[in-house]
């Protein structure tokens, strides 16, 4: 292969590795979304604090890696659930825009609690991957990067199966189709929804372990879930495969540009180039490539 | 002799007219003495506390006006804010204008910025709208970190002292009769047109778009002139801001900024000028108020020594947002109508 081919196949796949952690994050707003019509902009923090229990497990306690992720997952659903009863359960029934706002309300506030806690040092993931990298046909992949993919597709598969053949899958899906009926087939409602709250925080929480060793761990981490809003518009906002697809896509569009603009530009592209993307689907597809055309009755 | 009643009203001239009763005329005669009389009798902090919340109340104004009366989510109120700080700027330092220039232009550009915004965002509703200003403001405070030959980027501008037809204003206290006066002006507009056919077309919209096209209000014209006076309330306020703080810096117009806004709103009431005010004051005074309780907290324990700073503040306001929206929506202003009504009525209050 030319130079140039291989530069693009390069940022093609690495863009793929991006996109598999926009995929996570953008299923975790959508499986709220869906079901409960709530867009919960805390999901960032929930990642950012995901990362800082896990290092907190893994350096201060001396946890092994695969037993610090399980506690970690754990926690983050029992504070799914403890946030849908306590600040999303008195909302029900309110206005877009009181709902929206309490998710607001709630982020800065656990952010700046985290940074309280946690301190605004960047520190450092130990990497429990092996630092050498891995030659595929003149591309060149980190072993994070491919440990990122096949956990992504792994999750992605149990997500799959749980929704279609778990009974409590099965009730989430009945609730996000019309809860009115749920209700009336005995599906409790109010358990699936703090159920919901907890597997989206657990998606989170993976996605948040595994930014943690690419990234750096700083508050700066829940601005990730902000760049996953463009994927989850994209995929139309409540279609779960339309997530994984939004977020690959922004992934791999996201380091073509800032592969080829940042020469001609300047740094900095590949932070906002999900927003401008944001910005033209909301303009020419505002309902995403799977979502389904509002029609609106009076 | 016929029993006064309180709230029997013939006309609707009565019942929009600015003054219901003499009471408030006096109430507000005595406000407006006590405003004038502040420098005299309090400390220069309190002064400088008044002039920011003067600031916060004009931005604060322009968000109700979109988002309290229109309805229209904005989540990057900050980036017009920074658009009219920046403005301003360099108007005043590069080109050496004058205020009465850089004020309105700084109003203008944001109010076009506005536009600009409006138009696209005229098929989006809620939680799109919300995203689509969002990102808007992601965008401004990529370029005003990036242009770096109109805003220096992360240098920051430098912006030379307010002066007002020859005369520096370059204290605080003399630049808060300025800035009382511009805040009241905005009041008075923001007042005047939520009562005029145009603020009845905005609650129209927010109520029901659909009812409010079917009623002959014209969506596209009423939804662009609300960002677009937002945004030049927005913008002002943003020229005031570089005035006051003589220097400005893409960090102090983030997110974070906008759901400031967005809180003092909520706080203080939507789709309510006085609330508007009530809500910029409070959030304002909020922080300062922390700090004085961490402060008496020390004396109480010491272990707490240097614990205090700005994370408090902020997750103060998350805390704040939630309070209100779950226990009280209709916010401070809901509070002080409860108050009065009750006082009014009295004593047949219930």
């Amino acid at each position: 292969m030319d130079g140039g081919l291989l530069f693009f196949f390069q940022l093609l796949v690495s863009g793929v590795a991006v996109g598999c952690l926009y995929a996570l994050v953008a299923l975790g707003f959508v499986l709220i979304l869906k079901a409960t019509d709530i867009l919960n902009f805390a999901q960032g923090e929930v990642i950012m604090i995901s990362a800082f229990i896990c290092y907190f497990l893994v350096t201060t306690l001396h946890l092994p890696f695969l037993v610090a992720v399980l506690i970690t997952c754990a926690a983050a659903g029992l504070m799914g659930i403890l946030t849908e009863r306590l600040v999303l359960r008195p909302m029900l029934g309110e206005p877009v825009f009181a709902v929206v706002m309490v998710t607001i309300g709630l982020s800065i506030f656990l952010r700046s609690m985290t940074g309280i806690l946690f301190g605004h040092n960047n520190l450092v993931f130990p990497s429990p991957f092996p630092k050498e990298t891995v030659k595929m046909g003149g591309i060149i992949l980190s072993q994070t990067q491919i440990w990122i993919m096949i956990s992504t597709l792994a999750l992605i598969i149990a997500f799959f199966l749980f929704f279609k053949y778990s009974r409590m899958g099965l009730a989430m899906r009945g609730t996000a189709d019309d809860q009115n009926v749920a209700q009336l087939m005995g599906i409790s409602v109010k358990r699936v929804f703090a159920m919901i709250w907890a597997v989206s925080f657990v998606s989170a929480a993976v996605a948040g372990i595994f930014l943690a060793n690419v990234m750096v761990i700083n508050l700066g981490l829940s601005f990730v879930a902000v760049s996953a809003f463009p994927a989850i518009i994209l995929g139309g906002l409540e279609s779960i495969p339309g997530a994984i697809i939004g977020g690959l896509a922004i992934g791999i569009i996201e380091n073509l540009a800032g592969g080829y603009l940042d020469q001609i530009i300047g740094g900095g592209v590949k932070d906002v180039t999900p927003f401008v993307v944001l910005f033209l689907i909301l303009m020419v597809r505002p309902y995403g490539l799977f979502g389904k055309k509002e029609i609106e009755r009076v | 002799m016929a029993i006064r009643s309180k709230t029997f009203r013939e006309s609707y001239y009565e019942d929009i007219k600015l003054f219901q009763t003499i009471w408030i005329k006096f109430w507000m005669m005595l406000f407006i003495i006590a405003l004038v009389a502040v420098p005299f009798v309090t400390d220069p902090y309190l002064v400088y506390i008044i002039d920011i919340s003067c600031i916060a109340t004009i931005a604060a104004l322009g968000l109700n006006i979109l988002t309290g009366f229109t309805g229209q989510i904005s989540l990057g109120h900050a980036a017009f804010l920074a658009i009219g700080a920046y403005t301003t700027a360099i108007f005043a330092s590069t080109l050496n204008m004058k205020f009465w220039v850089c004020l309105p232009a700084s109003g203008v550009a944001a109010a076009c910025a506005g536009l600009l915004v409006g138009i696209p965002c005229l098929r989006l509703k809620g939680l799109y709208l919300a995203m689509a200003t969002m990102s808007f403001g992601v965008v401004v405070e990529y370029v005003t970190v990036t242009w770096e030959d109109l805003t220096l980027g992360v240098r920051g501008i430098s912006v030379p002292t307010l002066d007002v037809f020859g005369y520096a204003l370059d204290s605080n206290e003399k630049l808060y009769y300025f800035l009382v006066a511009v805040t009241a002006l905005a009041v008075i507009a923001a007042t005047n047109l939520v009562r005029t056919r145009v603020g009845r077309a905005f609650i129209a919209i927010r109520d029901r778009d659909i009812a409010a096209e079917v009623m002959g209000v014209n969506l596209t014209r009423y939804k662009v002139l609300a960002f677009a006076i937002g945004s030049f309330y927005a913008g002002v306020a943003g020229g005031l801001y570089a005035y006051v703080m003589h220097y400005i810096h893409p960090d102090h117009f983030t997110f974070l900024l906008s759901v400031q806004y967005l809180a003092m709103i909520i706080i203080g009431g939507l789709g309510s000028v006085l609330g508007s005010v009530f809500g910029a004051v409070f959030v304002t005074v909020v922080p300062e108020f922390i700090k004085a309780l961490a402060q008496t907290m020390t004396l109480v324990f010491p272990a707490l020594e240097d614990k205090y700073d700005d994370a408090w503040n902020i997750a103060a306001f998350g805390l704040l947002i939630m309070l209100f929206l779950i226990f009280e929506p209709k916010g401070l202003s809901g509070i002080w109508l409860r108050i009065k009504t009750c006082f009014k009525n009295w004593p047949y209050t219930y």
